[in-house]
């Protein structure tokens, strides 16, 4: 018998409010519910980081939690990290001006995990970025030019 | 790689908590889900029912009471590493804890969820076999203090009854000039360590008066080297007497997988061991705690 | 001449919609009515299926159906077909979609769910019950052909699949001549594909209009329809393939698999679009790796380090099936030489099955091993001799003025070898600069001193890129003054739309941005191959640029009849035609487009046909052979047998570079693969054939904590098989990187005399090694 629950979630500043079964996670509520699908699903048992989202801010993986359990909460996604007027994120122009990416599917947990670490480490180096990025494998790059995006958005965040 | 269906309950407080394991005989307790949800998505755990914890407010709390801190069961692992607490009075913490997954994981992850799961590599447990840490743990009929040494049934089961519920850890202070350090082999950062050594030691003036090693991902469950231990009280901080501890935990009760021989956990120990020692003396002599 | 693209570093076009969640993968394809599929798959390495029963499974609610393969319908009881035929193959192994009555490997489908929702479909796996009697597996390939070996399939003769060799010059006269003989045997294992999105397959039946359409995530969406249509035995006019935004292929996205027939016709007898996607762990049973090499092989050489002849014996695990021809083992072979002139070798391989998932290539296929095999014994001439790796591979490389130069081995189709251009010797030069070579003896005697281990090893490759026959490219300006530019070429991440729409906007003379790029969709451009063997650069950059060409010649000539004047006089700069010295004279490109097509009761202009448009499907007139020469610096603590790879350098030549970041995030890319293939990634099975390594804690991809910064440093020498010189950049990270850091990590324990003999080196395998040294 189906459980299911209804949840209020704000997901990039949007309210929604609707009826989700229990053992949905959030990842599969936010691809095939709320029709996000920048948030990719790589391994669903949290090594690959592909799924990472902002969770009141906190970059955590949309595969280890459920769908319930963001109720009441405010969930950042890939989608929401360029402004309302589609001006970039600065991770966002890195990426893109530093070729740090190659498929894509790994990048959207690669922006929003960066989005978040660089808001707490302002002033990381490269090793630092390095140890930031272990939980998030990408299989094309060879990380290079994402860490040098990072250090270059990292800058730009900083106001230099 | 979907969850099998299950009816989910999200308790505000303990007592609800210990109501329904009393009540529902086949039910996982999820705390920071990043052990049970892998486990729930690969269909390797299937429960009828799912209590969440994660609106049990009480637990997620973090006290310094004067000579131990307790640590609520919910405090997430993230939150644990900005306790300013946890940096002046038990700073191998800081240490260990950014080896458990990755800062995405530590967001969710929990003291108590770690300590429940009891991965025989994990990090967190190996600490509390350092310091010899109290679970405290409630049941129908009330409070039950666990020492860290019984904790631990068997592989990957603590004691815990069915309808029981862990709610604090109490870790006991060491003096405030005491050694410390955690160092551990993985393959990648982040990983699960093969092996995880935690090493605490006291001085009274220039000899050993106190030593503690435990060693992570040996054997089935976290264990301290008393017999080392004992080598090291009344010692100068001597690589030599390192050594001879080391050599002690060479001879570790080790387990074999299909990646890694005894052997090789026996070496790790042995130079992780060393290591750790040689590191808290480091710290212990330039009084950097 | 308008604006230089080529060779310019062009942020890539591809990016704006990755990198703000609006790709389109696979996934991301949603249908009114959609139903999702799951797989049920055999746990068990080898068994004989005596029934299914489905019927608990069927009555689930949300269940709309289970399928066997005998629900397929009565004309799809059949085996899928060999790709790729050859001689070499004397037992034809290829699966049926849906296990008949026996199953050769865990992981192989036996039956399908279709049901409202993928969670429902999981659910009613669960509940079909199968009646194995489980067989004997053979899981070592290095007993399998021994007599009286289990057998992989029960109705096979032997374990062997077929053999193969590689043998020219006179190589008895070789090994009579030689000054020394070293022999040396090594185990090469690589991965899986573990692209970051997995397989997945939409399938939509349209009877009376499209046919039928299949979205799925592959590197060859025109193969997949040719197998498709062959198998079904329909017509490929009927059947549309599209391969939408691809999360990373390496190889294993290239074939074609079970799923690509049952998908289909599930959705045709349902009646409805069916959605199947990959979860991870049926990616780690069920997408094809490569898998165990066992090489020994013996070197004949002269007293100063020059190699007259290589002889030996390969054993090659390939699975249990062939989805994918002899590809594999093949270029396991044909590099062989390396980028050195040996003037005789002999080296035979045995293909053997084993109860384990079917083989494909992965990134560089079988080159890594050959070029690994070949470098490895440059490794152990210097090391036996003493003398300098360097100095060794300066004795033998290939030199430029021998180009072209026949090694004497043969490609597939039985053409010779034959390296077209390169300089390697200034490649080593180069590599040996980046990495500080003159001066690590004394980094390595003062690390020493702390106790420190230091090593520094060389590798040198070459590698054929760009096989035939073509990669076409149409080129057609609309109305708008856009361009559309289509090809058959599939990308997985290598933006071949920035690089293709470089090419033509210089050429034609109108901006990237004014481009309307369409690919890898067999109902938009008729012909393709597929993006495999870092081929796509050297066959779809000379049909764009000709086909580029052709449009323009078209456009000049009837701008210059309307403009009256000289084509001579006429350029074209961002989309508009301008009589050169009177830049008030033009027209533009959409304006000459309409001339061509006009309306009804209007002419198209006599001599010439309707419509901006041409069609090229010119290539590269053989294999250019890329090469390039990597140095890796590691550190090896002996405490604990880490390896900890400290510094990386590469020089590579892939001739002229059309995007040069591009080509660099190819290069850095390819070496963690190789990084991962050296120190980390395993796949391990148990000896009844059980696969062990089912998660990522368990199987060790590369991550960013442990990987060096890697310095690159090009030389273009251009390949004489194409218009714009252009070799394939895509494998040539990976193909020499195991080889270098292995060498490093022994050139780090000199002092213990190790010496290693299989790869990923993992810690306690140098332990082990380092103990049995000290011992000795």
């Amino acid at each position: 018998m189906p459980d299911y629950r209804n949840i209020n979630v704000v997901v990039n500043g949007v309210k929604h409010e609707l009826d989700v079964e229990t053992r949905t996670s959030l990842g599969d509520f936010l691809r095939q519910e709320i029709k996000l699908t920048g948030t990719h699903l790589g391994c669903e048992h949290g090594v690959c980081g592909a799924c990472t989202v902002l969770l009141d801010g906190e970059a955590v993986r949309s595969c280890l939690m459920l769908a319930v359990q963001a109720n009441g909460h405010e969930i950042t996604t890939v989608e929401g990290l360029a402004e309302e007027d589609g001006s970039l994120h600065p991770l966002q122009e890195a990426f893109w001006k530093h070729h740090g990416l190659q498929c894509g599917f790994c990048t959207p947990g690669m922006l929003t995990s960066l989005a978040a670490y660089l808001g707490d480490n302002p002033e990381p180096n490269e090793r630092d970025l390095r140890e930031a990025i272990s939980g998030n494998i990408c299989r094309c790059t060879g990380y290079q030019s994402i860490v040098d995006a990072a250090l270059d958005a990292a800058k730009k965040m900083r106001g230099e | 790689m979907k969850p099998a269906a299950f009816i989910y309950h999200d308790p505000k407080t303990s007592k609800e908590v210990i109501e329904l394991l009393s009540k529902y005989e086949d039910a996982k307790i999820l705390a920071g889900g990043q052990s049970l949800m892998p486990m729930l998505n690969m269909r390797f755990v299937v429960p009828d029912h799912v209590i969440d914890i994660n609106g049990v407010k009480e637990l997620d709390s973090v006290f310094d009471n004067g000579s131990s801190l307790e640590i609520g069961a919910m405090t997430r692992q993230s939150n644990l590493s900005k306790s300013q607490d946890v940096k002046t009075k038990t700073p191998i913490f800081l240490e260990a804890l950014g080896n458990v997954g990755h800062f995405q994981t530590r967001n969710r992850g929990t003291i108590g969820g770690s300590l429940c799961h009891l991965d025989p590599a994990a990090e967190i447990p190996c600490l509390m076999a350092a310091y010899d840490a109290v679970m405290i743990a409630e049941g129908p009929n009330g409070l039950r203090e666990i020492p860290f040494s019984e904790w631990p049934l068997t592989y990957m089961i603590p004691s815990l009854e069915p309808d029981e519920l862990l709610i604090k850890v109490r870790v006991p202070y060491w003096n405030s000039h005491h050694g410390y350090s955690f160092v551990e082999f993985a393959r990648r950062h982040g990983d699960f360590a093969i092996i995880a050594v935690a090493v605490l030691i006291e001085m009274d003036g220039k000899t050993i008066s106190r030593a503690s090693i435990s060693v992570g991902g040996a054997d089935i469950r976290p264990i301290r080297l008393f017999e080392a231990e004992e080598v090291l009280k009344g010692e100068n901080l001597d690589v030599r007497v390192f050594k001879s501890a080391a050599e002690i935990a060479r001879k570790v009760d080790a387990m074999s997988d299909a990646y890694v021989t005894s052997s090789y956990r026996q070496r790790l120990a042995a130079t992780l061991v060393e290591r750790a020692l040689v590191q808290a003396a480091e710290r212990v002599s330039r009084g950097e705690n | 001449m308008g604006v230089r693209y080529i060779g310019a570093e062009v942020q890539r076009m591809e990016d704006p919609k990755l990198i703000t969640g609006h790709g389109r993968y696979v996934d991301d394809i949603v249908f009114d009515g959609m139903l999702h599929a799951a797989f049920l798959r055999s746990s068990q390495a080898h068994a004989k299926i005596h029934s299914i029963d489905a019927s608990k499974a069927s009555a689930l609610s949300g269940v709309k159906r289970v399928f066997t393969l005998a629900d397929l319908g009565p004309n799809y009881e059949r085996r899928m077909n060999q790709l790729y035929p050859a001689p070499v193959i004397e037992q034809n192994k290829t699966q049926y979609p849906l296990a008949k009555d026996e199953v050769c490997y865990v992981g192989e489908a036996i039956a399908v769910v279709v049901a409202d929702s993928r969670a429902i479909a999981e659910d009613a796996l669960a509940l079909i019950v199968v009646d194995y009697e489980t067989l004997p597996a053979v899981i070592d390939v290095r007993t399998a052909l021994e007599d009286g070996a289990q057998l992989a399939h029960s109705d096979a003769t032997s374990n062997l699949m077929g053999k193969m060799r590689s043998k020219f010059g006179d190589i008895k006269d070789a090994f009579s001549k030689a000054d020394h003989v070293f022999s040396a045997g090594f185990m090469q294992h690589r991965g899986g594909c573990h692209s970051m999105e997995t397989r997945g397959v939409i399938a939509r039946d349209d009877p009376w209009g499209d046919g039928l359409t299949l979205w799925t995530s592959a590197q060859s969406p025109y193969l997949i329809r040719r197998a498709l249509a062959n198998w079904l035995g329909e017509p490929e006019e009927r059947i549309r393939v599209i391969a939408p935004d691809v999360g990373g292929g390496f190889g294993p996205k290239a074939g074609f698999y079970p799923e690509e027939i049952v998908i289909p016709l599930v959705a045709r007898i349902m009646e409805c679009p069916v959605k199947w996607i990959e979860d991870r762990q049926e990616h780690f049973i069920s997408t094809t790796t490569q898998r165990d090499q066992y090489w020994d092989l013996e070197v004949a050489c002269a007293s100063d380090g020059k190699i007259l002849g290589l002889k030996g014996k390969v054993t090659h695990e390939n699975g249990a099936y062939i989805p994918y021809g002899i590809l594999l083992p093949n270029s396991s072979l044909t590099p062989l030489p390396g980028a050195y002139s040996i003037p005789a070798i002999d080296v035979g391989l045995d293909i053997v099955f084993t109860n384990t998932v079917p083989n494909s290539p992965v990134r560089g296929a079988g080159r890594p091993c050959g070029i690994y095999a070949v470098e490895r014994m440059v490794q152990v001439v210097s090391r036996r001799l003493g003398i300098d790796p360097a100095i060794v591979r300066r004795r033998n490389f290939v030199r430029p003025e021998q180009m072209p130069y026949e090694t004497g081995a043969k490609l597939r189709g039985g053409d010779p070898v034959i390296y077209d251009s390169g300089d390697y010797e200034a490649l080593l030069d180069k590599a040996l600069e980046l990495s500080d070579y003159n001066s690590f003896k004394a980094r390595q005697t003062e690390a020493r001193k702390e106790g420190r281990y230091l090593g520094i090893g060389i590798s040198s490759c070459i590698e054929d890129t760009g096989m035939g026959p073509y990669e076409g490219t149409t080129v057609r300006v609309e109305a708008s003054g856009k361009i559309v530019v289509k090809t058959g070429a599939a990308s997985q991440g290598q933006g071949h739309h920035t690089m293709i729409s470089m090419i033509v906007a210089e050429n034609l003379g109108v901006t990237p941005e004014d481009i309307i790029f369409e690919s890898a969709d067999t109902g938009k451009f008729p012909h393709g191959i597929g993006a495999i063997g870092s081929r796509i650069a050297a066959n779809v950059a000379p049909s764009a640029f000709d086909a580029a060409s052709k449009v323009r010649e078209k456009a000049l000539k009837l701008a210059a009849e309307i403009l009256e004047t000289a084509e001579a006089d006429l350029d074209i700069e961002a989309g508009i035609v301008r009589v050169n010295g009177a830049p008030d004279v033009s027209i533009s490109l959409g304006e000459l487009a309409i001339k061509l097509t006009p309306p009804s009761s209007t002419r198209v202009p006599k001599g010439f046909d309707p419509i901006l448009e041409a069609t090229s499907f010119e290539g590269s007139s053989g294999s250019p052979i890329a090469s390039g020469t990597n140095v890796a610096e590691v550190e090896v603590d002996i405490g604990t047998g880490e390896v900890k790879v400290l510094r990386y350098s590469v020089a590579h030549d892939c001739g002229v570079m059309i995007n040069p970041t591009i080509v660099h995030g190819q290069i850095v890319g390819g070496v963690v693969h190789g990084i991962g293939n050296a120190l980390f990634e395993r796949m391990i099975y148990d000896d009844q054939g059980q696969p062990l390594t089912m998660n990522y804690g368990e199987y060790l991809l590369p991550l960013a904590s442990e990987m060096p910064r890697i310095d690159v440093a090009h030389i273009e020498t251009p390949s004489p098989l194409n218009s714009l010189g252009v070799k394939g950049a895509g494998e040539g990270g990976t193909i020499p990187a195991a080889a270098a850091i292995i060498a490093a990590i022994e050139n780090a324990l000199e002092e213990f005399s190790v010496e290693i003999d299989y790869y990923p080196v993992d810690p306690q395998y140098l332990t082990g090694l380092l103990e049995a040294s000290v011992a000795s």
